[in-house]
């Protein structure tokens, strides 16, 4: 907290904030272009495009079949949300309340996922889901998509459960409240916040998962993502603007939710997990 | 002795200022600290004790007035230039330091030879009584060993002057106590100038030369113990060293040396502090031990009894007036709850003070 | 006489569910089980899997086979290098950034803006970075424009398909995370340490050095090693971005084709291998120079 006021510490400052700047400039800068090429009707050699159009959105929406991708994209989110909430808070509640032989271990291979980068084990991965045939289908993405996201969100609702005080649990037992009861009415009442905001940012890592998906994907389980992915791959074949289009409308998906999930979440913890869970 | 601290004749804070945006924490804080001093600096939280000290220590620039180290300017310095001694609230050890290189720490950013450091850090463990300790973390001591560790580490640099902010708020009341006596100990060893801000009146009292009371970024008073125990100069300052009740009234007279309040139709005379006319609201203070269950007539007001507890020697209880005035009394027999008893205090007890400014209660 | 004699005590220990409860197991404990099923099916088996794949070579040959075609063709083990000269240096950048301007945003009071800011890279991914850096560091595009305009270049840069277009995609998705997780860890430090410090003469150069880095060397070390991971496994900017047959062909691209180009699930399984070794490896050097520094409470001990 000690602020200098030296003419060095000001350069220093200065010099600093400039690195920041540059950085968020170009940032929203690529952004902007991938925006403004989006609406352009052509724009070759010119600051700016020599007329603007929306026909983009129309054309890539029935070019890319969006329609289809996005129902896809959804139902996988749908089905990644709702199975890595059942999955990791009924384990993560275990884990939080429960010290058992074991159970230093057990925490290792749930953060193992979240380290290795998705390629390393994707590979493996899609190689025995070709195997017994899941890959191509909607449920291989599902489930190559849980692979990070359980041990996410174990690892975000464990702090988030012991801060949560055991004696709430066995007053709510002494006054004659069954186990279901007890879940109800009063676990799931304190739990929700932190369900709302892990499920939140599951939500957010999975419309972006592009390598999980990418390897085990078929022609009818493509997310927006892989779409995206692979129209840039095969650019030339189909107008920029189109592609642009496409990348847009991918990013409004994106940003919608990360808006939402914002909302209740430090946007560091999308980075730093479970480290920065506020204390309530 | 070998830690011999700089000496110098005073410190002065002239017409110090700290603004946070609009927010004055500290108002034309004029103060002399004298060489071998001890001053406490007490006030309530928020009162800008903390801000005096980090103001002084150099961690907080202030934004008016300036401070003086005899004849040189030191407010204008970076903290590290200023070379005071200081003991934080939480302690701020080095976690990753053990004892002995916590407290050799200062010595060796001055880039003193190791010989002289080795000598002065283990000077400064006797000092604080933490011989055999030199080797541990701070995380593998007690508080009161941290306490001592923190305290050392200040003092080994030798600093012209030491400040303390609030070093014994984390300790338990029977460490406090011991502590207590540790740190008047140590300033009395070393001869040294201490600064120490608590918001405890019994600390203040017991361990300071002189006190400041700081109320909203002012100083309220400035005075020995004794004379902010026993003249408290406003209402504020009154509530802070005791006085626990407060008499609203109206001012009807004087009565030679002794100023005379309407206080619910009862006639209250007192020592006034602070200058009043005929018929302005005014304020008696008296202390729980000062008033006492006795008959009706001079000094006395009616009251219901409203708790009593036998505190071993006698009785302490609660009480309110008709007019919705609360008490603290003591007596020499229990009293029922309920029953209406006089409640009297000695005219010299007895102190009056102006209605406080809006804005400053 | 008989009648009166209590019963014999019969030697019943505690039953089996009460010992089980005594070491943590019960039923709580239980509904961690589908997630370690989970985990084991989709997390271990495969690996285990892969791991023993990549010993059956689909060409057969002994169970070396794979790996020897890995190190001695330089078509694939080029890889390795190609992939370290992206990673290394643009962790080490990231880091090196990330450092100063969080000491900076420490002090400031609306860090959420900028951290909101700086999560869009992470949260939009890579492909669409790839996507944007395309059209933006292109020739005709607004950097290179800019550049021209203020006169520092006379002929456009070459930014894209090559060895900078995948930098500068790892920078900006990477630095966003590497900077991230250096904030939470230099704020987790209480700032009363270096007022301390301060008072006790030492300089803003001397505060870093002494107090600052051994308290952050450990999470620096781990920030080192989650980043590098990241960026050693960059895939989809160093296809789109970079010059996915030369320089910018990655170790992951390798893996890849070998899995959906050739169908040889051996041999991708076997460059997985490697490439987690590799990680493993670097991660593993890393974090045993960690056991140098102080490991502990950053917080001034207990309060």
């Amino acid at each position: 907290m000690i602020r200098d006021t030296t003419l060095g510490s000001k350069l220093w400052a200065a010099a600093i904030w400039f690195l920041v700047g540059f950085f968020v400039i170009n940032l929203f800068a690529m952004i902007a272009t991938v925006v403004t090429s989006s609406f352009a009707t052509r724009w070759l050699g010119t600051w700016l495009p020599v007329a603007f159009t929306t026909r983009w959105y129309s054309s890539a929406w029935s070019e890319f079949q969006l329609w289809d991708i996005l129902m896809v994209t959804f139902q996988v989110i749908a089905a990644v949300v709702i199975i890595s909430g059942t999955l990791g808070i009924t384990a993560a509640y275990a884990l939080a309340r429960r010290d058992f032989p074991g159970k230093r271990l057990l925490v290792l291979l749930f953060l193992l996922p979240l380290l290795i980068p998705p390629i390393t084990f994707g590979i493996p991965l899609a190689t025995v889901l070709y195997q017994t045939g899941l890959a191509g289908t909607f449920w291989g993405v599902v489930a190559a998509n849980l692979v990070p996201t359980v041990p996410f969100v174990i690892l975000v609702m464990i702090p988030f459960i012991e801060q949560i005080d055991p004696k709430i649990e066995a007053a709510a037992r002494v006054f004659g409240a069954s186990t279901f009861k007890l879940f109800i009415h009063v676990l799931l009442p304190l739990l929700l916040p932190g369900m709302l905001a892990a499920l939140l940012l599951v939500l957010v890592r999975t419309i972006a998962m592009f390598e999980l998906t990418f390897l085990v994907a078929g022609p009818t389980s493509t997310t927006l993502v892989v779409a995206l992915y692979y129209a840039v791959f095969a650019a030339g074949v189909r107008a920029v603007q189109s592609i642009d289009a496409m990348a847009v409308i991918y990013m409004v998906t994106t940003l919608v939710w990360l808006i939402i999930a914002l909302r209740f979440v430090n946007p560091t913890q999308i980075v730093t997990r479970a480290k920065q869970q506020p204390a309530h | 002795m070998t830690i011999a601290l700089s000496q110098f004749d005073e410190v002065r804070l002239d017409r110090v200022s700290r603004d946070f945006g609009a927010l004055n924490a500290l108002r034309d804080v004029s103060l002399t600290i004298r060489r071998r001093e001890f001053i406490a600096l007490l006030g309530p939280s928020g009162c800008g004790k903390s801000t005096t000290l980090n103001c002084i220590a150099g961690l907080l620039p202030v934004t008016g007035g300036a401070i003086w180290l005899d004849k040189s300017r030191v407010d204008t310095l970076r903290p590290e230039e200023r070379g005071f001694g200081m003991v934080f609230q939480n302690y701020a050890l080095f976690p990753h330091l053990n004892v002995r290189q916590n407290i050799g720490f200062g010595l060796k950013m001055r880039g003193k030879p190791k010989a002289e450091i080795d000598r002065k850090v283990d000077e400064a463990l006797n000092l604080v009584r933490l011989g055999g300790q030199e080797n541990k973390l701070p995380g593998q001591l007690s508080g009161g060993q941290q306490q001592r560790v923190a305290i050392a580490r200040a003092i080994v640099i030798e600093p012209p002057l030491v400040l303390m902010d609030e070093p014994l708020s984390n300790l338990d009341a029977k460490l406090r106590l011991e502590m207590r006596a540790e740190i008047r100990r140590i300033h009395n060893e070393l001869g040294a100038t201490t600064i120490y801000v608590t918001h405890d009146q019994d600390e203040a009292l017991s361990l300071a030369d002189r006190i400041v009371v700081l109320r909203d970024g002012v100083v309220r008073q400035a005075g020995t113990p004794k004379e902010l125990y026993e003249a408290p100069a406003h209402l504020d300052v009154a509530d802070f060293m005791g006085f626990r009740n407060k008499l609203q009234g109206k001012v009807v007279g004087s009565d030679g040396s002794r100023v005379v309040l309407d206080v619910e139709g009862a006639r209250i005379s007192g020592v006034a502090r602070e200058s009043l006319s005929t018929g302005a609201a005014a304020y008696a203070a008296v202390r729980p031990d000062d008033l006492m269950v006795g008959e009706a007539g001079q000094n006395a007001i009616a009251a219901t009894v409203d708790t009593i507890e036998y505190r071993g020697r006698e009785f302490v209880g609660t009480a309110h007036s008709r007019g919705g005035l609360d008490f603290v009394f003591r007596s020499h027999q229990s009293v029922e709850p309920g029953s209406p008893v006089h409640l009297r205090a000695d005219d010299q007890r007895v102190l009056v003070f102006a209605e406080p400014i809006q804005g400053r209660q | 006489m008989d009648a009166l004699a209590p019963a014999a005590p019969v030697e019943h220990g505690p039953s089996l569910r009460q010992r089980l409860a005594a070491r943590g197991f019960d039923a709580v404990t239980l509904l961690v089980i589908p997630a370690a099923i989970f985990s084991l099916l989709l997390f271990v088996y495969p690996f285990a899997f892969g791991f023993v794949l990549s010993f059956e070579p689909k060409a057969g040959g002994d169970w070396l086979a794979n790996y020897r075609r890995f190190f001695s063709d330089p078509f694939l083990y080029d890889t390795i290098a190609n992939t370290l000269r992206l990673a290394i240096p643009v962790t080490l950048l990231n880091l090196l950034l990330a450092v100063p301007i969080a000491f900076r945003v420490r002090l400031m009071r609306r860090q959420r803006l900028l951290t909101t800011i700086l999560v869009l890279p992470i949260t939009l991914g890579t492909v669409l970075v790839a996507e944007g850096l395309l059209n933006y560091l292109g020739p005709q595009g607004w950097f290179n424009r800019t550049l021209i305009t203020f006169g520092l270049i006379s002929q456009p840069l070459k930014l894209v398909h090559n060895y900078w277009g995948v930098f500068a995609s790892l920078v900006i998705t990477g630095f966003p995370f590497t900077f991230l997780l250096t904030l939470s860890y230099v704020t987790g430090i209480d700032p009363a340490l270096e007022q301390a410090a301060a008072t006790l003469g030492a300089s803003a150069w001397q505060r870093f050095r002494h107090v600052y880095l051994p308290l952050l060397m450990p999470g620096f070390a781990i920030t080192f090693c989650l980043s590098f991971v990241q960026a050693f496994s960059v895939f989809p900017s160093a296809v789109l971005l970079g010059e996915p047959a030369g320089v910018t062909r990655v170790i992951s691209i390798a893996a890849a084709t070998a899995a959906f180009e050739e169908y040889d699930y051996s041999m991708a399984s076997a460059i997985a291998m490697i490439m987690g070794f590799v990680q493993l490896g670097i991660v593993l050097a890393v974090l045993a120079s960690r056991g140098l520094f102080y490991r502990g409470p950053a917080s001034g001990a207990k309060g």
